[in-house]
């Protein structure tokens, strides 16, 4: 992975820099001791790191609008950072440049039951949304896992989904209004309590643009209120391919599942180890949940399990009670801990059409054997976005560049059957050189004629997303 | 012109000297008036792919929304965002296409609790004005892969790309389905009444107010739309007692309210305002429309009032947007039919217009 060199202009107008930033932000906002600039070298990604130039905190939108103009103004790159949770480089700082952070702005600006919508400061972790409206039982349906952690500004950057967007969506589907900063500190409104564009959709293309056409520091988003229960049911196959039918023929018969989580035997094995979920020893686990009434529940559950009989399953486990429903999804939720237990790994994010399940396991096996990498796979299985986990020996020298590459074919093979190369961690730096083979130069240069209008001189989050031959002579200019 | 195949329509742009009207059915005369030379998209037609277990519908621009929804329906499925058929408000005749909803973002009733067009399509080839073929997204439900341009696209009445293929998320059909109707509320008390129900967890579907009533659907297996309607009764009995509508009924009362029926009758403009649903009470006494129909639990007014009309001068300030979807030539070259946007959103615009259409060739004017 290769980032730009940094500017020598900008590194040398670092004291200007920050003596402009203080006077529009409080003393303790504006970091710029190298020891303390650290903090901000990586996000989750964290095999790569460089500490930024300076990193600022703003508190509100002004603020964020006048370090962005302030920055525009000298031609110094931003990185806008949320939690820094991401798993693609999101946020990852070059050394020309300053992070933006929202880590300060964390308000609830409003709560409205009657309309469903709820307006935060950006800087909100994605569980505390839900935390707000708790008390009324509504709740913010986009979870990705680090939900603890992650800030809805991040979210919408990377257009974050979840376990259950199989059924709520995405937060593309569960975002109504933005505020957002355009790199020159122009303010713009998007949206709001309503529905749908008046005119272009802009806020469809704002989230996912993984901050680079201008910084959200607002948000209304869509709660809902949250279901009477919920119940899942353990099903085991000895075949991927059957699971895979399985799955196909619940979707055929009209039921839509909140969760489809598909586990393969080397995750089972690590995850029984680990947390002794007593999960049988097969080639491939369902949990599929559903949402309802107690008898609601009970009657798509006995849906379920008739049609997975059918399939012939060495293992079927219905859910009676919380206990129970705990237990079976015990496993599923420690397996990135179980498989971190074995050793290091890297988490892909690959996306496929669900007829290709059974290929793509398959090939993935193989290129398993070949590569001499373990590897174990959970993922939701209702979307066909997949999570292989590879396993590899950080300390071991080569090993990362050979699980890098081995990670690299897996998403080729994604984007070969019909599917992309990320589902919902973004692409970021971790991705960015190999947006040429799902893209191809037409297609990427549309893109890229988004930002060339939200930011026209390539300083907000430059050098991610797009390859960096592609973008050179941008970002150059 | 009527292009046979993608490259065809990318040369004919390429080639083209004046503007052009881009065209699906034609069944949705709406926007400013535009001259120009008609690109149809008919000969771009068929669906290319299904996969039902896998919810999945690939179709060129031009096929007719009837072919796919009986392609869906023989396997019970649907396209679950409900488009409206303007043929009924407008009196236009053909077929409606899946270009013309996408380029439209053509919704119905279910808007409210499952989205729009932009919320399904899941990847779009269009010829951009410069005769560029581009592709964005995929096939595959969850795709974080570059920038949304099918978002972009989606409602972008053809000012960005003309386009060739859609990709589209498509849902299950429910096994039944059910109305409750509540009589003689006024909006404000109508609007508290939808509200309670779509905050309620019994996923309600449907919440409309008109000639009707106030309409409030449910849909699912049978004993689940059993129980809901039995659930929602009790939770809104402050608001009087409702009558049910089975499926039947309850299906072609849904129809009506999506094709907007019961403004379609008599003479007069027509405008669609996009709310936030509070505030829908307050601007239909504004308006002072001959005929109103609420749907979207408030969120969605649509308005019949006097030819000539400008009825966002009588509107106070409110988030949202007004279209004017039904009125003459005249009107609709003097009034904007199109909310207008705020300086810097208009200067966005504009910017991603002129990036797409540098030539300003594709349905100039259409957004006023």
């Amino acid at each position: 992975m290769q980032m730009p060199e940094p500017d020598a202009r900008v590194l040398s107008i670092k004291p200007q820099l920050v003596k402009r930033l203080r006077e529009v932000l409080p003393e303790d906002a504006v970091i710029d001791a190298p020891e303390e600039t650290r903090a901000y070298e990586c996000d989750a990604l964290t095999a790569y790191r460089c500490p930024p130039l300076c990193a600022v905190l703003p508190s509100s939108t002004q603020e964020v609008s006048d370090v962005l103009r302030i920055c525009h103004e000298l031609g110094v790159p931003v990185v806008p950072r949320g939690s820094g949770t991401s798993l693609a480089g999101g946020a990852l700082p070059t050394a020309d440049s300053v992070i933006l952070g929202v880590a300060r702005m964390t308000e609830v600006l409003e709560i409205d039951y009657a309309d469903r919508v709820i307006r935060v400061q950006t800087g909100r972790t994605n569980l505390s949304v839900t935390g707000a409206v708790e008390e009324g039982d509504f709740f913010y349906a986009p979870d990705p896992s680090s939900q603890l952690a992650c800030a809805i500004a991040g979210n919408i950057a990377m257009n974050s989904g979840g376990a259950h967007c199989l059924k709520y969506g995405v937060t593309t589907n569960n975002l109504m209004g933005v505020t957002l900063v355009q790199m020159d500190g122009t303010v713009v409104e998007i949206g709001g309590a309503h529905l749908d564009a008046g005119g272009l959709d802009l806020l469809g293309v704002i989230c996912g643009s993984e901050g680079q056409l201008g910084v959200v520091t607002e948000a209304t988003l869509r709660i809902l209120r949250k279901p009477e229960g919920a119940r899942p049911v353990l099903i085991g196959f000895d075949s991927n391919e059957v699971a895979g039918r399985c799955v196909s023929d619940i979707i055929k018969a009209g039921i839509l599942p909140v969760a489809i989580e598909f586990m393969d035997r080397p995750c089972i094995r690590a995850t029984e180890d680990f947390a002794k979920a007593g999960y049988p020893d097969c080639e491939a686990l369902l949990i599929v949940e559903v949402e309802g009434s107690p008898a609601e529940i009970d009657d798509q559950l006995a849906r379920i399990i008739e049609i997975a009989r059918r399939h012939d399953p060495v293992e079927l486990r219905e859910s009676k009670s919380a206990e129970e429903s705990a237990r079976i999804w015990l496993g599923r939720k420690s397996a990135f801990g179980a498989m971190g237990q074995i050793n290091d790994y890297m988490c892909l994010d690959g996306t496929i059409p669900v007829s290709e399940l059974p290929y793509v396991l398959r090939r993935i096996g193989e290129m398993s054997a070949e590569y001499g990498l373990g590897v174990g796979n959970v993922f939701h299985a209702g979307d066909g976005n997949m999570h292989p986990l590879i396993l590899f020996d950080a300390n071991k020298p080569g090993d990362l560049e050979k699980c890098e590459a081995f990670g690299a074919d897996i998403l080729k093979l994604c984007v070969e059957v019909g599917g992309c190369l990320t589902g919902e961690h973004g692409v970021g730096i971790e991705k960015r050189d190999l947006m040429s083979h799902q893209y191809r130069d037409v297609d990427l240069e549309a893109q890229m004629a988004v930002k060339d209008v939200f930011d026209p001189k390539w300083l907000l989050n430059p050098a991610k997303v797009f390859p960096l031959p592609v973008s050179a002579g941008r970002r150059a200019g | 012109m009527r292009p046979e195949s993608e490259d065809e329509l990318a040369e004919m742009v390429r080639a083209a000297n004046g503007p052009l009207r881009v065209r699906g059915g034609g069944t949705r005369d709406i926007g400013a008036p535009v001259q120009g030379e008609v690109v149809e998209t008919g000969g771009l037609s068929g669906v290319t792919l299904y996969e039902p277990g896998a919810l999945t519908l690939v179709a060129k621009a031009g096929t007719p929304v009837a072919e796919i929804e009986a392609m869906l329906g023989a396997e019970g499925q649907r396209l679950a965002f409900e488009p409206m058929d303007h043929r009924v408000l407008l009196g236009t005749e053909g077929e409606p296409t899946l270009g013309g909803v996408a380029s439209a973002n053509v919704s119905g009733p279910r808007r409210i609790s499952v989205g729009a067009p932009r919320d399904f399509m899941l990847g779009v080839r269009f010829v951009d004005g410069a005769g560029r073929v581009v592709s964005n997204g995929g096939r595959v439900m969850k795709n974080v892969t570059g920038y949304d341009l099918v978002k972009l696209m989606a409602g972008s009445w053809g000012t960005l790309g003309v386009l060739t293929e859609i990709s589209l998320k498509v849902l299950p059909a429910p096994e039944t389905e059910a109305t409750l109707v509540i009589p003689g509320l006024v909006a404000e008390t109508a609007v508290a009444a939808m509200s309670r129900a779509l905050g309620s967890p019994f996923e309600v579907s449907g919440a409309a107010h008109g000639v009707a009533g106030t309409c409030l659907r449910v849909e699912g297996f049978e004993s689940q739309v059993r129980y809901r309607t039995a659930q929602l009764t009790e939770l809104l009995t402050g608001f009087g007692a409702p009558q049910v509508l089975e499926a039947v009924d309850s299906r072609a009362l849904w129809r009506r309210i999506a094709d907007v029926e019961e403004l379609a009758t008599d003479a007069g403009d027509v405008w669609r305002l996009s709310v936030r649903p509070s505030q829908a009470p307050g601007l239909v006494q504004q308006m002072r429309a001959d005929q109103v129909l609420l749907d979207w639990g408030g969120g969605l007014i649509w308005a019949r009032v006097p030819e000539g009309t400008d009825l966002r001068a009588r509107l106070e300030g409110f988030g949202g947007h007004a279209t004017l979807i039904r009125a003459g030539a005249e009107t609709r070259s003097r009034l904007a039919v199109f909310q207008p946007e705020p300086a810097p959103v208009a200067a966005l615009t504009a910017g991603l217009r002129q990036k797409f259409d540098p030539r300003g060739i594709l349905n100039p004017g259409i957004l006023g």
